[in-house]
C-alpha cells in the first residue's frame, strides 16, 4: 500500500495549486476543494511574493492555514470553515475568520493575531506564548492549557462564548478570559470542571461566577477588583472592537478572577535521593 | 529523635600522611562534603561517589569505600528499600533520582552473541578494505526506479523517496538531553562532536541555544509537551524535528525542571520567565490519538518545509502497536527509548518499575513493521542503555536502524554515574546551571572526548563487521539469523526472533 495516494483526490480534497488573482496587495485565492499543502503552498507564496492581504474564499476544513508563518504586517481573511492548527507556531500575521474555526487554533502561536466571528473547537492556544486569538462564539475542552509568557510575549485569548472541561489546565502564564455572552448553550454552565487545574501562572476572567468545586485545587478565586478591572479593559475593548460588540456591555456583569495560589505548585513533592 | 534513620552511603577517607592540605578537595566537591580546619575534613553523608575529588587530589590520598554497615540479613527487605521507606517516612514525598534503572533485571544484550565467519566464507579486514558505515535515517521508497543516464547506462531514478533522510556517517547519534537538565558547555561540546562525526545531537525539550546555531545542520530539534522554545524560527534551523512521546526512564509522566536550574540563559532559551519551574504535561494535550499525531506530524513539517519530523517513544508493553501507528501517522523515524535509558530527573518508582528492555523492543517492533510491510516507511532508532559498541550491534542485528547514546556520552565528559543530577550540583560540571561547575567542561575537550568514543566504537563496529563478512552496516540491519541467545528461555528467543546458540 503507498503512503501517500497517487494524484487525484485524497481526502476529499485535489492536491492540485488553486488559483490566486493579485490584486495590488492583495492575493485572492479560491480554496474550493484544494488539498491543505497546496492551499498553504500558495499562502506562503503569496505573501513571499508581498501580497500583505491574503483573502481565501470557499475554505472547507483545510489545516494548517498560517501555521509556522513568521511575517509582519500580513492579514490573511478566511471565508469559510478553518481547519485543524490553524496558526499554530504563528510568529506576526493577523488571520480573521468569517466564520467557525475546529480545533487547535494558535497551537504553540508566538505572535499574531487570530479573530474567529464563529465558534471554535478544542485545544486552542494550547502552549500559546504570546499574540491574540480572540474567538467570538463557544469553544470546546481543554482551552488555554499550559499558555505562557516570557518577557514581552503575553499571551491573550478571549472566547465570546461557553467553554468546555480543562480551560486554563497547567497554565504558566497570559491571560484567558471567558464571556458566556454568544453561546448556543445558555442553560449550561459557563465553562465545565478542572478549570485552571495545575495553574502556575498567568490569570482566568470568567465573567460571572463559578463554583469552587469546578476549579483546580491550585487556583484562588476571586471577585475581579477595580484594579484588575481596569487591567482588564483595553483588551475587552480591542476585542469588542474586533467582534463588532458593546464594551459597556461586556462589563455590564462582575467578572471573577482565577489566579494561582503558587508558581511552583509541585515544589514540595519530591523527596531528592 | 534522630535527624534521620538513613546512614552514610560511602564513607570517605583521607590518608592524611601524604595529604599536602592544598584544600584542593574542598574546592572541587560540589556537594560540600568538605571544611577545611588545617586539613580537609570530609562529612561522609554529602558524598554521592563521583570520585571528582579523587580524581583530582595531587596525592591520591583520598579513597571512597562502601559504608560496610550490617544490616540484618534479608533477601526480601534490602537496605536500599528500607532506606527509602526511612526517607519517605521522614519526607512524606515522591522519591526523585536521576540516571537508568539501577535494579539487576535480566540484560538482554548480554545473553545474545554474533556471529563470524570461518572458512566455508572468508571474513573481511576493515583495516584495508571498505566498511561501510552510512546510514541514513528516514522514509525509504516501495520500489527504486532505474532510468537511462543518456549514455546508453542507467541510474538510479530521482524520487521524491531518499530525499528526506538524515544521512548519519555512522550509525550512532547522540540522545536528547536538554539544555537546562546539562550545562550549555555539555550542548556544545555534543554539538561539536555531532558535526565532526558526521552525526546528529538532539535538544531535548529546552529550546536551543544561539551557540549551537553554527551547528544546526546536525542537530535534531525537540518538541516535546510543554513546547519550550519552540517557535518557527526553532523549528527551521534543526535538521529533522522530533516530537517526544515519552522517554524510558519515565515512560507516561511529564518533566519538571525546577525553578533553581531556570536562570537567565536557561530562560531565555525555554522562553520561560526565570525562576519559575518548567512543567513538561505528562501527555501533549493536542495528541490524545494517532490521528492527532498526524496531525502534529504534518503541522511539523509544514511549519518547516518538510523536514524529517520523528516521534521518540518509551518502549512500554504495546510498543509494536504503538509504532505501526506511528510510522502509518507519517513519522520519517520511530525513537524507542528502553527502560534503562538515562534521566536527569525522575521518580525511583517510575523509573525501576516502568517500560520494557530495549532490545525486546527493538525486535518487537522491527518484526511488527516487517510483517505489515511498512518497514521501509520509516527507520527505528533505538536507545535506553547502550553501553558499547556490541549493544550497537546486536541492536542494529534485531532491528534497529541506528542507536542512540546519552548515558555513554556523558560519561565521555566526565559523569561517573553517581546518579545525582537531579541535585542539580554534579561536580563534573555536567548536569548543573552553576557557573563555577559548568565552566569545568571545556566544549573544545568535551568535543574531543565524545570524537574519540564514537570513533572508537564505529572502528569496532567496523571489526564486527568484518568478522561478520559483511561490507557495510547495512547487511547487519534487521540480520538476526547471526544472533544467538545463550541462556534465555524459549519463549524470549521467539519474542526476540533468534535461536540459541548451537541451533
Amino acid at each position: 500500500m503507498p503512503r501517500q495516494m497517487a494524484p487525484g483526490v485524497t481526502e476529499g480534497y485535489l492536491k492540485v495549486a488553486p488559483t490566486v488573482v493579485r490584486d495590488g496587495d492583495t492575493a485572492t485565492i479560491d480554496a474550493t476543494g484544494i488539498y491543505y499543502r497546496q492551499l498553504n503552498e500558495a499562502i506562503r507564496g503569496a505573501i513571499a511574493e508581498g501580497a500583505t492581504r491574503v483573502v481565501l474564499n470557499n475554505v472547507n476544513g483545510q489545516r494548517y492555514i498560517g501555521t509556522g508563518v513568521k511575517a509582519k504586517g500580513v492579514t490573511i481573511e478566511v471565508h469559510g470553515t478553518a481547519g485543524n492548527d490553524m496558526a499554530m507556531f504563528m510568529d506576526g500575521p493577523t488571520i480573521e475568520v468569517f466564520g467557525a474555526a475546529q480545533d487547535g487554533v494558535g497551537n504553540t502561536m508566538n505572535a499574531g493575531k487570530v479573530i474567529v466571528h464563529g465558534d471554535a473547537g478544542d485545544v486552542l492556544g494550547y502552549g500559546m506564548r504570546g499574540g491574540a486569538v480572540y474567538v467570538k462564539g463557544d469553544v470546546g475542552y481543554r482551552v488555554g492549557i499550559h499558555m505562557k509568557a516570557y518577557e514581552s510575549l503575553i499571551p491573550i485569548m478571549v472566547c465570546g462564548g461557553n467553554a468546555r472541561d480543562f480551560f486554563g489546565e497547567y497554565m504558566a502564564g497570559g491571560i484567558l478570559v471567558l464571556l458566556g455572552m454568544n453561546t448556543q448553550f445558555a442553560e449550561q454552565p459557563l465553562v465545565g470542571s478542572f478549570v485552571g487545574a495545575g495553574m502556575h501562572g498567568g490569570v482566568i476572567y470568567l465573567r460571572g461566577t463559578v463554583e469552587s468545586w469546578q476549579c483546580g485545587k491550585e487556583v484562588g478565586i476571586t471577585e475581579a477588583t477595580e484594579e484588575d478591572m481596569a487591567a482588564l479593559k483595553p483588551t475587552l475593548a480591542d476585542y469588542c472592537d474586533a467582534q463588532g460588540m458593546d464594551l459597556a456591555e461586556v462589563l455590564s456583569v462582575p467578572f471573577t478572577k482565577l489566579a494561582p495560589f503558587s508558581h511552583r505548585p509541585y515544589g514540595k513533592m519530591y523527596a531528592p535521593m | 529523635m534522630p535527624t534521620s534513620f538513613i546512614q552514610p552511603e560511602f564513607k570517605v577517607k583521607i590518608d592524611y600522611d601524604k595529604c599536602h592540605k592544598c584544600g584542593r578537595c574542598v574546592q572541587q566537591c560540589g556537594w560540600g562534603v568538605y571544611n577545611f580546619n588545617e586539613r580537609p575534613i570530609p562529612d561522609d553523608a554529602k558524598c554521592r561517589a563521583c570520585h571528582r575529588c579523587v580524581t583530582y587530589c595531587p596525592a591520591h590520598c583520598i579513597s571512597i569505600e562502601k559504608n560496610q554497615l550490617a544490616y540484618r540479613d534479608n533477601d526480601n527487605w534490602s537496605p536500599a528499600a528500607r532506606k527509602a521507606v526511612w526517607r519517605q517516612a521522614e519526607t512524606g514525598g515522591v522519591l526523585l533520582t536521576s540516571m537508568g534503572n539501577p535494579l539487576p533485571y535480566t540484560r538482554i544484550f548480554d545473553h545474545l552473541v554474533l556471529d563470524a565467519c570461518q572458512v566455508t566464507n572468508p571474513s573481511i579486514d576493515p583495516l584495508r578494505e571498505p566498511m561501510e558505515l552510512r546510514t541514513f535515517i528516514g522514509h525509504k521508497p516501495d520500489s527504486v526506479g532505474v532510468e537511462s543516464d543518456g549514455q546508453g547506462g542507467f541510474r538510479l531514478a530521482e524520487g521524491e523517496g531518499m530525499k528526506n533522510n538524515l544521512k548519519l556517517d555512522t550509525p550512532i547519534l547522540f540522545s536528547p538531553m536538554s539544555y537546562g537538565s546539562v550545562s550549555l558547555n555539555v550542548h556544545k561540546s555534543l554539538a561539536m562532536a555531532a558535526q565532526r562525526l558526521g552525526t546528529f545531537m538532539n535538544t531535548g525539550e529546552g529550546g536551543l541555544h544561539a551557540d549551537l546555531y553554527p551547528y544546526q545542520d546536525n542537530v535534531i530539534v525537540q518538541v516535546a509537551s510543554g513546547r519550550f522554545g519552540v517557535n518557527p524560527d526553532y523549528l527551521n534551523r534543526g535538521a529533522a524535528i522530533e516530537i517526544k512521546i515519552g522517554q524510558g526512564a519515565k515512560p507516561g509522566i511529564g518533566g519538571h525542571l525546577p525553578g533553581e536550574k531556570i536562570n537567565k540563559e536557561v530562560s531565555g532559551t525555554r522562553m520561560i520567565p526565570q525562576g519559575t519551574d518548567a512543567i513538561s504535561p505528562a501527555p501533549h494535550h493536542d495528541i490524545y490519538s494517532i490521528e492527532d499525531l498526524r496531525q502534529l506530524i504534518y503541522a511539523l513539517k509544514e511549519a518547516s518545509g518538510y523536514k524529517p519530523v520523528g516521534v521518540k517513544i518509551a518502549a512500554v508493553h504495546n510498543v509494536a502497536a504503538i509504532a505501526s501507528g506511528i510510522v502509518r501517522a507519517g513519522a520519517d523515524y520511530v525513537y524507542l527509548d528502553g527502560f534503562k535509558g538515562g534521566t536527569g530527573a525522575a521518580p525511583q518508582v517510575i523509573r525501576d518499575h516502568i517500560g520494557i528492555p530495549i532490545e525486546i523492543a527493538i525486535a518487537a517492533v522491527d518484526q511488527r513493521l516487517r510483517d505489515e510491510g511498512i518497514r521501509n516507511w520509516a527507520s527505528v532508532i533505538a536507545a535506553g542503555s547502550i553501553r558499547s559498541s556490541a549493544d550497537v550491534a546486536k541492536a542494529i542485528a534485531l532491528g534497529a536502524d541506528a542507536v542512540a547514546i546519552g548515558s555513554a556520552s556523558l560519561m565521555a565528559l566526565g559523569c561517573h554515574l553517581c546518579q545525582s543530577c537531579h541535585t542539580g550540583s554534579c561536580s563534573w560540571g555536567i548536569t548543573t546551571q552553576k557557573p563555577e561547575l559548568t565552566r569545568r567542561i571545556d566544549p573544545e575537550w568535551g568535543a574531543e572526548q565524545l570524537t574519540n568514543l564514537v570513533h572508537a566504537w564505529s572502528h569496532e563496529l567496523q571489526e564486527i563487521l568484518g568478522a561478520l563478512g559483511v561490507n557495510a552496516v547495512e547487511s547487519l540491519r534487521g540480520s538476526r539469523e547471526r544472533l544467538r541467545s545463550i541462556g534465555l528461555d524459549e519463549q524470549m528467543n521467539k519474542v526476540l526472533g533468534v535461536k540459541p546458540a548451537g541451533m
